[in-house]
């Protein structure tokens, strides 16, 4: 009988999907079986550990506690890539190393950053955020000010729209998961919701749009509709617990949780109620992404629902074959992540992924697959649904939908926003990982 | 008793809200100022031409202005340079990365006018005279044959201006535009 069950627990935990997958409960409910499931390669005598011995660190004290903590010396090479290190006057882009950071929400220092004409060096004591147009009475608040009010916190990913750009390419551009997908993050914010605000200035029912102002020296404006500013709106001043990064907007930022992230108005000084939209440069142009049949769509505001795998991933090869998880982040716009499925075989057969509790609305959600790698070429890949019913399109039907690139596009060029296919990685037969298309 | 009243508050609040009533509940921090005091901040134009300023200028004043302060980041004649080419303009069915201009996508002439007087000069933005913005906006234009040449740009003709993509443009969620 013992031996009965024990085989019968063999095939329960046998890979649920091509390519070595297993259930995303094999680990829970496996136990010992489980590892010898997924090991499936011994290690041989000679390869014993050596004697362990005291290390030079344990033999002397450390060093002080320092009043802001930094990181060990041994991550520094864990940082964003610049596309504009000397501030030359174009775009300034830093982009998120998914790769080599985990869990759901993005250090401050390493949350992606774009903006046109560098970071203001802001007086908080100075900064005045104006709130006009369309109502009943404008008024000026102070971060003092803004400071006495009711405040909430919430967890949100922000995406540049152009996030995925290289993605449109005809054909793969091999890049690290940082180079492709960088421009999207995720932090606890914490501020005061404008809804408070707008009732405290008074809304004219004339009102159905909002202008949102920055104080950076392209004073970027975007156009947003009152009824967005009223649902989950907030004037962020903290984010992950410390004040605004620079980068970020300090000292406050309109956020629009789930929102395309230009709209979500850095160093923010202004806000007006207006009867129709600004048709800034932002909205009428940049983000107004062509089609195939040569219109383009305008107010495109959703960050669809949309995942990549972080590891494995490009640059971080695989050691032999045997065990690994497969771990990413999925996240949508419109609400929370209902499933995420991956696949080792290109999408021909898929595996369900465990998602890392607690699963919050429009916030990064850590997926992971438990994934035995038997040596040979494998194509990883993962498809994320939301709980409003919407999953993430299949390349062919996005690009049947959208288009592609006429020509490869550089790894900072921007040939269209708004991509949320899947992203397709390559293993070889010596475990490098390269960006595919499948 | 407290409950009672809250809730009356609450209702009649919402009740009042369009009306733009404030909640008394709420901090009132914020200190009262007159639209004519924000009047330097208040620097976007709509597409209505609401916010388009005194002044005017024609495509001759504003040519030697783009040579003296534009040509060097966006090309000679506009063709591009470290900065995006503005002249010009292939199909937009030329592939969804057709590069845009306003020659062929830009649906709105305020926003020529918004982005160069806030924005522009790179370095300097905010330097430029608003008789200088309109001059730059109708050269602009006329080099897209959207104006005359002798085409005087100021808020009237400004705002009147047709460009070739007007309607070229989808709501991606029509149910969430106002």
């Amino acid at each position: 009988m013992p031996k009965q069950d024990s085989m019968r627990r063999w095939e329960d935990l046998g890979p649920v999907a091509e390519n070595g997958l297993f259930d995303r409960r094999a680990f829970f409910k496996g136990g010992a079986a489980f590892a010898a499931t997924m090991t499936g390669y011994t290690l041989s005598e000679s390869s014993r550990a050596q004697a362990l011995v005291d290390d030079p660190w344990s033999a002397t004290v450390g060093t002080p506690t320092g009043p802001y903590e930094t990181r060990s010396r041994f991550e520094s090479s864990v940082v964003r890539t610049l596309t504009n290190p000397t501030g030359a006057p174009r775009s300034q882009q830093s982009r998120t190393p998914h790769h080599l950071i985990d869990g759901t929400f993005t250090p401050n220092g390493l949350h992606f950053a774009i903006s046109r004409t560098g970071p203001p060096d802001i007086d908080p004591e100075q900064h005045r955020l104006v709130i006009h147009g369309l109502v009943r009475q404008p008024l000026v608040f102070t971060l003092d000010s803004l400071m006495r009010y009711p405040m909430e916190s919430r967890m949100t990913f922000v995406e540049c729209g152009g996030n995925s750009a290289p993605l449109w390419s005809p054909e793969p551009i091999d890049a690290t998961v940082q180079s492709l997908h960088g421009y999207v993050s995720c932090a606890e914010w914490s501020g005061v919701m404008l809804s408070t605000l707008l009732d405290e200035v008074g809304i004219d029912p004339s009102a159905t749009w909002l202008l949102a102002e920055g104080s950076d020296a392209l004073a970027v404006h975007r156009s947003v509709p009152i009824s967005k500013a009223l649902d989950d709106a907030m004037i962020a001043l903290y984010q992950n617990g410390e004040r605004l990064m620079p980068g970020n907007g300090y000292p406050m930022r309109l956020l629009l949780p789930g929102w395309e992230g230009n709209m979500n108005v850095k160093w923010l000084r202004r806000i007006e109620l207006l009867d129709q939209p600004a048709m800034s440069i932002y909205e009428a142009k940049t983000y107004a992404p062509i089609l195939p049949n040569g219109k383009a769509y305008q107010f495109y505001f959703l960050q669809e629902v949309k995942s990549f795998i972080t590891r494995p991933s490009p640059s971080l090869s695989l050691s032999g074959p045997g065990f690994y998880e497969i771990s990413g982040v999925a996240y949508s716009a419109n609400g929370r992540i209902s499933k995420v499925m991956v696949s080792a075989d290109g999408g021909q057969s898929w595996a369900q992924a465990a998602l890392q509790e607690p699963v919050l609305p429009k916030a990064f959600t850590r997926f992971r697959t438990p994934w035995r790698w038997d040596g040979g070429p494998a194509v990883l890949q993962s498809r994320a649904w939301d709980e409003a019913g919407n999953v993430q399109p299949t390349r062919t039907q996005i690009v049947a939908a959208r288009g592609e690139a006429t020509r490869v596009p550089s790894i900072n060029g921007f040939p269209s926003q708004h991509y949320n296919g899947p992203t397709s990685w390559g293993i070889d037969s010596d475990g490098e990982v390269k960006h595919v298309y499948a | 008793m407290f409950t009672r009243e809250f809730q009356c508050t609450t209702v009649l609040a919402i009740l009042a809200f369009g009306l733009g009533a404030a909640f008394a509940q709420t901090p009132n921090l914020g200190e009262p100022i007159d639209e004519v005091d924000i009047a330097a901040w208040d620097i976007d134009i709509l597409p209505d031409g609401t916010g388009l300023p005194p002044g005017n200028g024609t495509a001759a004043q504003g040519e030697p202005i783009y040579a003296q302060k534009c040509a060097v980041c966006h090309g000679v004649n506009g063709e591009g340079g470290i900065s995006l080419a503005l002249a010009g303009g292939e199909p937009l069915t030329n592939g969804i990365d057709t590069s845009k201009t306003i020659g062929n996508f830009w649906p709105y002439a305020s926003t020529i006018f918004d982005y160069t007087r806030r924005a522009m000069p790179w370095l300097q933005p905010r330097t430029l005279t608003d008789d200088e913005v309109y001059a730059l906006t109708a050269y602009l234009l006329a080099m897209h044959d959207i104006i005359d040449e002798d085409e005087v740009m100021n808020a009237e003709t400004l705002a009147e201006v047709q460009m070739p993509n007007r309607d070229g443009f989808i709501p991606r969620f029509p149910e969430r535009m106002p």
